[in-house]
């Protein structure tokens, strides 16, 4: 393999799994503080998507916009309305699924999580109908620069640029914050933290706006990326960031996104070589795999059983 | 109580009452088998003449329900096996229908002239429902040793990576068209297994059920049933009570895996065609949420829940549809809404409706429709127990 395919493919995986990494980060964040696997993070991820679709087709974009002002404009509007609508749609979320149910049993909020899974599929399958949506792709997916006779597009650039920057503002955060030590020692134990004077409810929720402001993130990238939508589209997305989640240790963001940028080689490397189709299977076999024999990750500290 | 000892004994027809009433509570509890057959016997012949009752005769013939009532019975049998997993054990298994598949894949392998087999139906669900066994023990050894809730997650890869699999290595499974032609079973006494004629499947679904009802029963009954029981309810106290918690929850999720199988096995030979894309994540979602709403734990009631889930999605969705397209009611206004119920399609809201009463079912009621009196005191006791304690520190 030459040096161009190979860094072509590179940035094709960076590019996805920027994605993957963005929808990793809400899952780990959740799980990091709460313990709590939320299925529905995947949809949320789908929700994102399909609110870039509206808001994008709702002000009259069919397609590429040439003067970059206005893209600006329209990708900084398209960024702040879908992660501010997800991430509120993660903060009711969690106030009406798992708030009532955080003493229950392990059990009760992983069957509501499924639940509110299944409500926000057919909610944006009712609205928008159960085919794919295209989403007006607003910045030009032709538009490339050279490197050494090898075209990178821009639009890739754009992806794995953004996606570091939220990470990088997202460690920043929660590394130097007062409302990051709030979450991180809600995370090491809960009631400490509450009697050191942290609001619990409202550090949880601030998790998941995060969290599920990062997936809208995530939904807008996807939808200029691929240009289209559909409402499964959660489902397997969010597994496969569960499992870069899985793989980079679970409550880890750096190990979060680090899993993503990993799937993305997977997949890209594994479509390379002729098995597309068995790209999933090869993504699940490695979160067996990891699981059996490094249960905590790449990066993850011990955790330990909780009864 | 003083001055009433005992309440007037003279009336006959109370003490016979009574009688019969200490029998009814006495008998499940002496003679649970024999409870289940007689109450299995019961149903199976009462539901054949029910249908041809107004008013369900009006929504189809007597076969066409006998065709359903042996379908809902494999979710049924699915359900009561998910529910050892899910409801005795505690363990989430998002991926059963992957335990399905195999199990109808096994029969399809063994009796159909893809693969020139002719393996009689009756062993063949021995073993569908063994192969089953065996990859449940394959995933399940592995991952049992994790923390319970990475199960979920590995088994809901699990479930997705099986059809991907079947419809993929199409040179063994013939992938998107699945295998068919696969032969019906044969059986001298019931009659003629056949499209037109459901009442054998009806018959030999509601003998199998009664089968596997009875040994769950006994099951939960087991010294394995309380070390189950005890896993879900505390797994370290149940750890240091001498209980081998990873081979304990494996055998849960063996049985259920099992149980599975034999229900694919049945549903092949029903269908006589397997194909990759009957056995999705929509299967294993549906029979969780019939565990759920059943009363996760109560045999009877996750199976009851089954049967009524299947028949309300499979009847009651599309009457609801003919109904208010009969009435039609003119469109009406909700606000900013405009609804109109004759052009609802309510089957499209099927999982909808499944989400909303999972979330509602564990806020509201988690212990389920028919509850088991163990875990209903489990699951409330969160609250009821942190109450009691405040009680205690005050007195």
């Amino acid at each position: 393999m030459d040096f161009g395919l190979l860094l072509q493919q590179t940035i094709n995986a960076l590019t996805i799994g920027a994605i993957y990494a963005l929808i990793a980060l809400g899952y780990t964040m959740v799980y990091g503080i709460i313990e709590l696997i939320n299925f529905a993070h995947g949809d949320v991820f789908m929700t994102g998507s399909f609110v870039t679709m509206w808001l994008l087709t709702t002000l009259g974009f069919q397609g590429t916009i040439k003067d970059p002002l206005t893209l600006a404009g329209v990708l900084a509007l398209a960024f702040l309305v879908a992660m501010t609508v997800m991430g509120a749609v993660g903060v009711i979320i969690e106030r009406f699924a798992y708030r009532p149910l955080r003493n229950a049993p392990r059990l009760a909020p992983l069957i509501t999580a499924i639940g509110v899974s299944f409500i926000l599929q057919n909610i944006v399958q009712s609205i928008w109908g159960p085919s794919p949506v295209s989403v007006p792709q607003i910045i030009d997916v032709q538009a490339s620069f050279r490197v050494g006779g090898t075209p990178i597009r821009f639009l890739s650039i754009f992806i794995i640029v953004l996606a570091i920057a939220l990470m990088v503002a997202l460690q920043l955060f929660v590394g130097r914050t007062r409302l990051g030590r709030a979450m991180r020692s809600t995370a090491i134990d809960r009631e400490a933290a509450q009697l050191m004077g942290v609001d619990i409810n409202t550090t949880i929720a601030l998790t998941f706006f995060i969290g599920s402001a990062l997936a809208g993130a995530a939904g807008v990238v996807q939808g200029l990326y691929l240009g289209n939508t559909v409402f499964t589209a959660g489902f397997q997305a969010g597994l496969k960031a569960f499992t870069a989640a899985v793989l980079g240790g679970i409550g880890n963001t750096t190990g979060a996104a680090l899993g993503g940028f990993v799937i993305g080689f997977i997949e890209v490397g594994s479509t390379y070589l002729g098995y597309t189709r068995w790209s999933e299977a090869v993504v699940f076999t490695i979160l067996i795999l990891v699981l059996v024999f490094r249960p905590t990750g790449l990066l993850g500290q011990q955790l330990a059983e909780r009864a | 109580m003083i001055g009433k000892a005992s309440p007037p004994a003279a009336n006959p027809l109370r003490r016979t009452l009574r009688a019969i009433r200490d029998l009814a509570s006495r008998l499940p509890q002496r003679h649970q088998s024999l409870t289940v057959i007689v109450g299995m016997a019961f149903v199976t012949a009462i539901l054949p003449l029910v249908v041809l009752a107004p008013p369900l005769n009006g929504f189809g013939r007597q076969n066409d329900w006998l065709d359903g009532f042996a379908n809902a019975g494999v979710f049924v049998l699915l359900a009561m096996g998910l529910n050892v997993v899910v409801g005795l054990a505690g363990l989430l298994d998002l991926g059963y229908a992957a335990f399905f598949a195999i199990g109808a894949y096994t029969y399809a392998y063994g009796a159909s002239p893809f693969s020139g087999l002719d393996v009689p139906f009756w062993p063949m669900l021995l073993v569908g429902a063994a192969v089953a066994m065996v990859f449940g023990l394959l995933l399940g050894a592995p991952t049992l040793r994790l923390r319970g809730d990475y199960l979920a997650i590995v088994t809901l890869g699990f479930g997705e990576i099986v059809p991907v699999v079947f419809l993929n290595a199409d040179t063994y499974t013939r992938g998107t068209n699945g295998i068919s032609g696969v032969y019906q079973p044969v059986l001298p006494i019931v009659g003629n297994f056949g499209f037109g004629n459901p009442m054998p499947y009806y018959l030999t679904m509601a003998a199998i059920i009664a089968v596997a009802m009875i040994l769950l029963y006994r099951l939960q009954d087991s010294r394995l049933g309380r070390a189950w029981m005890a896993i879900r309810e505390d797994e370290l106290a149940a750890a240091s009570m001498g209980i081998n918690t990873v081979t304990t929850k494996l055998l849960a999720f063996a049985i259920g895996a099992s149980t599975s199988g034999l229900g694919g096995v049945f549903y092949a030979s029903k269908l006589s065609v397997v194909s990759p894309d009957q056995f999705g994540f929509v299967i294993s979602f549906t029979v969780l949420a019939m565990v759920v709403l059943g009363g996760m734990g109560n045999i009877w009631g996750v199976a009851v829940g089954a049967f009524v889930i299947y028949e309300l999605q499979s009847q009651g969705l599309k009457q609801l549809n003919s109904f208010f397209g009969g009435l039609g009611l003119p469109p009406f206004h909700l606000g900013p809404l405009t609804v109109d119920l004759t052009s609802i399609n309510f089957l499209e809201y099927q999982f909808l409706l499944y989400g909303l009463a999972l979330v509602g079912m564990m806020l509201l009621r988690p212990e389920g429709l028919f509850p088991s009196r163990r875990r209903r005191a489990e699951l409330r006791d969160e609250a009821d127990a942190g109450a009691a304690n405040e009680e205690l520190v005050q007195a």
